[in-house]
């Protein structure tokens, strides 16, 4: 018997297996979009029939970084913008687990930034959800890669003279083979697309545009909104690199100008890094966190390789 | 042949083959039953330059690099050959011969290549009169015009080899015998014949030099040529460490290296990453996911995982780092050893901090030390760093094959079973008290640690401060209960320390006077005080290990029992020194500082030297040392 087993466990799951027992009340302000992350990933871990003890969710540092505290998992809250490396070290040391790793867009597309380029280069089979506030929420308001150009605040006073970053085609270009964007105001939409990623073997980035009604006073920045996949208006393939590229590019552009659209924007099935590793011989075929409990193991010593060489 | 030893000493450009060149030597000494030790000098310079490799052979124990060396192989920079008048790095063809006299001993041998350092650069230099000052024996020969007759100019160094043989009256067939391991066919063939053709041309020579062959017998029980990074890496794999994720940066690279060369074979895994914060982030995530994980750097790149390494602590996720010192600060000089890290390693990171720090002595330790460092990580829930340098990075050393031949350790720790977590008396809100209080397994601190996926175990691990669940919590009650079970945890690892005597004692024990050093200089400290002591001298030598926690009743003791204590090691500002005064609180009067901080190891004499000075209260006359006198002296 696996020392995991957890791990593929149920077939169904109610949503609130995902709800702490005897949790405070989340500390997050009244309004904020983060309510609408929690409550999308616990219907898609629940409709994808996942049991609590097989889901590592990693996050950050931010009001999006509390994620951990009331969401019902395994759980490394890390620092700010570590994430993914620890998020996807635990994937292939027991690649069984189901790995997300969830942060705000200071911590992803800022101080994380070059680990979000990376994973998503390497393309781990895991789930990002990026809470997009266009804020830094946590240490009261300051400027974010995602604020736009001109936001005024206590640390920009006479507004920002940086252009926002374009998290979806910096995914793309990076090597992400899942890019998706939704938003707190479109719950069943956020909860499929979630339930999306899970499923899809590789990087999965979700930009989620989550509202920060304490720093960010305009609430409705997100509405209405648009969903592409729903729509007659936008037509692109989602197996497209270009054809994606191009679409993302005007997603990007027209979101500060009050046109909100989300959906699915990218989907390869390239596999895996996991996959690309384990076929170049570079990582074992059985997960190797389960080696340390069978007792059947073999554990190889080193003297016959150090006599091979060194003698 | 005679019981004299040999240090010979191989020099070049950096690509001319002086290191693997150099190891094949020292592995064909070794085999033929001499002890080896081996010496890198080479600058941050992937082509050319100076750089050289001393092998010392003796017939009994080779712990230290010597005091100078007596064989010098000059083979010309080849990479220097074609440089404009004014190039950056003017006329270094001649280095590997003109930069390495200083430390040539009296009637020592040197063997250049004259087909690429002629008679008028030779004349440059005053060779001749300075050889006849120095009852040095030269013999030009022109190995680049061999080795190209039999093969191609890269094997100048085999013809070196020759050479070398027909001057000891060496038997070159163990030295065959490793070409004959490394290559095939044309090159295995045009190999031997440069080394015959050096072997014979030289037997020609009229030999007027004492020098020869140290007397030896036949090995007891085959032995393995390693380095530091070599023990370290194999003391990993039989701690069962099987992750590894890393970032390139000198010396550190070595251990990442062997790593990741062996981890396939043995069904881990290896990851090269974007950087040194990422590196300590995955082998933080690796281990909480079960699997025994390690990383490292050098001093910079540590610099860089000092928030990972405080996570490990508050968050009690098992790991172990090494840190590879070099020269600082910030990039310093790359490839030259120095011992200036240790306060880094010890205090960075924010917080009260809680980790365990060895510092091993030579290639046993580092093996010996590295399983320690694992077992510790995993029982005690603790970062665990195992702190060497450049010098012992690189050094090989000739060591009982037999003593790598350990059982692998597969134990993951204090990690519990689905079983276990069923049993548990007391699970919180749906997840496992991960961060009990007051878990009792035998180990103070240690709480019950579950793996994602195990059946009811989950917690949340967190760098904020939490309660038992670990959930996040600044009760302040909370708050002290957690910290006291954090840092007892030193308490307990201090007695298991102390019980596995990782300080290494030498010399007579009733000894008046006492030398102290950590790491990579023990071996040439030992040296000295059997010098010390052969000339007169009463003094006994420490070489501790254990950073932190600090073994203070066995440094006391040793402290007592002396009249005054020399402390060496290898920076400017004497931070172990420090270190032992803040631990104990006492001795300041009895601790005075051998340092020396240019970038070159110290050499046994140096030590003599600076022992005998520091007694005799007279000005050091040593170049290149400092030392600094007691407290209150
Ligand atoms: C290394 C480091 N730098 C700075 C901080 C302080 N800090 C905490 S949260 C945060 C910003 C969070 O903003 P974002 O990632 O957008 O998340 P949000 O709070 O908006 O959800 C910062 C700068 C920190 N914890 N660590
Ligand atoms: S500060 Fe903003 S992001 Fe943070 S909890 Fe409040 S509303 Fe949400």
């Amino acid at each position: 018997m696996s020392a995991f087993s957890a791990i593929g466990e149920q077939e169904e799951a109610e949503e609130d297996e995902f709800t702490p027992g005897i949790e405070p009340q989340p500390t997050w302000c009244p309004g904020c979009g983060d309510f609408a992350v929690n409550n999308a990933l616990k219907k898609a871990m629940a409709n994808l029939g996942k049991n609590p003890d097989e889901v590592l969710l990693c996050t950050g540092i931010g009001c999006s970084g509390k994620l951990n505290s009331y969401f019902e998992s395994y759980g490394f809250h890390t620092i700010h913008g570590r994430s993914l490396p620890v998020a996807r070290a635990a994937k292939l040391a027991n690649p069984g687990v189901e790995v997300v790793a969830a942060g705000g867009d200071g911590d992803g597309y800022g101080i994380g930034g070059n680990h979000f380029m990376h994973t998503a280069r390497e393309n781990h089979d895991m789930t990002y959800i990026v809470f997009n506030n266009e804020i830094f929420g946590l240490t009261k308001g300051q400027t974010s890669p995602t604020s736009p150009k001109g936001h005024k605040s206590k640390t920009q006073p006479s507004g920002s003279a940086k252009d926002p970053v374009r998290p979806l085609s910096l995914s793309l270009a990076s090597g992400a083979s899942y890019v998706a964007r939704t938003a707190a105001v479109n719950p069943n939409q956020a909860a499929e697309i979630i339930a999306e990623a899970v499923e899809h073997d590789g990087f999965a980035h979700v930009d989620f545009l989550t509202q920060c009604p304490t720093w960010n006073k305009d609430a409705r920045q997100y509405v209405p909104y648009t969903d592409v996949q729903d729509s007659d208006d936008y037509d692109f393939d989602v197996t497209n690199r270009q054809e994606a590229g191009e679409m993302m590019y005007e997603v990007e552009s027209k979101l500060y100008e009050g046109e909100v659209l989300t959906g699915r924007f990218y989907k390869d099935d390239r596999p895996s890094y996991g996959q690309e590793k384990r076929s170049t011989g570079e990582m074992p075929e059985e997960p190797l966190a389960e080696r340390y409990y069978d007792e059947d193991a073999e554990w190889e010593r080193c003297a016959e390789q150090l006599i091979e060489k060194h003698t | 042949m005679t019981d004299q030893e040999l240090i010979w000493r191989i020099a070049g450009g950096s690509g001319d083959g002086i290191d693997s060149n150099s190891r094949y030597f020292a592995k064909a000494l070794m085999r033929s039953g001499l002890d080896v030790f081996t010496h890198r000098h080479y600058p941050s310079r992937i082509r050319g330059g100076h750089t050289y490799v001393e092998v010392r052979a003796t017939p009994d124990g080779a712990a230290s690099r010597g005091d100078g060396y007596n064989f010098l192989l000059a083979l010309g920079d080849s990479f220097a050959r074609n440089p404009s008048e004014d190039a950056y790095y003017g006329n270094e063809e001649l280095k590997p011969l003109s930069e390495n006299l200083d430390d040539l001993r009296e009637g020592g041998i040197i063997v250049y290549d004259s087909g690429l350092i002629d008679d008028e650069q030779v004349e440059e230099i005053d060779l001749h009169e300075r050889a006849e000052e120095n009852d040095w024996h030269v013999y030009p020969v022109d190995l680049r015009a061999i080795a190209k007759e039999h093969g191609r100019e890269i094997m100048r160094n085999n013809a070196g080899i020759g050479v070398t043989a027909a001057l000891l009256d060496m038997d070159t067939s163990e030295y065959e015998g490793i070409m004959d391991e490394m290559w095939n066919d044309d090159i295995l063939e045009a190999n031997l014949a440069v080394i015959q053709d050096g072997f014979e041309q030289a037997q020609e020579f009229d030999q007027s030099h004492d020098l020869e062959m140290p007397d030896h017998g036949e090995p007891d029980e085959q032995q393995a040529l390693v380095s530091g990074s070599d023990a370290i890496a194999y003391g990993a794999l039989d701690a069962g460490c099987r992750f590894i994720a890393g970032y390139p940066m000198t010396p550190w690279t070595d251990v990442f290296t062997i790593m990741s060369q062996n981890l396939p074979q043995f069904g881990g895994i290896s990851e090269q990453v974007e950087d040194e914060i990422a590196a300590a982030a995955l082998a933080l995530g690796a281990s909480h996911a079960g699997v025994k994980s390690m990383s490292g750097s050098s001093g910079g790149g540590f610099a860089l995982m000092s928030e990972p390494l405080g996570l490990a602590e508050m968050s009690e996720t098992p790991v172990v780092l090494v840190e590879a010192m070099r020269a600082g600060p910030s990039t310093g000089m790359p490839t030259k050893p120095e011992q200036a890290d240790l306060e880094h390693v010890l205090y960075t990171s924010q917080g009260d901090s809680a980790r365990v720090v060895l510092a091993p002595g030579d290639q046993q330790e580092c093996y010996e030390q590295i399983r320690t460092a694992f077992e510790l990580a995993y029982d005690y829930q603790i970062p665990s760093i195992l702190i060497y340098d450049q010098k012992l990075q690189g050094e090989l050393r000739n060591v009982d094959a037999s003593f790598f031949d350990r059982e692998p350790d597969a134990d993951p720790g204090s990690v519990v079973t689905e079983e276990d977590i069923a049993e548990a008396a007391e699970h919180h809100a749906g997840k496992f008290k991960r961060f009990q209080y007051d878990a009792d397994d035998g180990k103070e601190g240690v709480s019950p640690r579950s793996v994602p996926g195990q059946k009811g175990g989950r917690f949340l691990a967190t760098g904020n401060e939490h309660n038992e669940a670990g959930h996040i919590s600044e009760d302040p009650t909370n708050r002290v209960l957690q910290m006291d079970r954090r840092l007892a945890k030193l308490e307990s690892i201090r007695e298991e320390l102390d019980a596995k005597g990782n300080q290494t004692h030498h010399g007579p024990e009733e000894a008046e006077y006492g030398i102290m050093c950590w790491g990579s200089h023990q071996g040439t400290v030992f040296e000295a005080v059997d010098r010390l002591n052969d000339a007169g001298h009463s003094v006994k030598a420490i070489g501790v290990s254990d950073m932190m926690p600090y073994p203070e009743a066995e440094v006391s003791e040793f402290l007592e029992s002396v009249e005054e204590c020399l402390v060496v090691e290898m920076n400017a500002t004497a931070q172990f020194r420090g270190l032992t005064q803040k631990e104990l609180g006492r001795f300041g009067p009895k601790l005075s500082s051998l340092l020396k901080y240019n970038g070159n190891p110290f050499e046994p004499a140096e030590i003599v030297e600076g022992f005998e000075s520091s007694i005799d209260g007279e000005e050091l006359t040593v170049n290149n040392m400092k030392y600094v006198p007691a407290a209150g002296d």
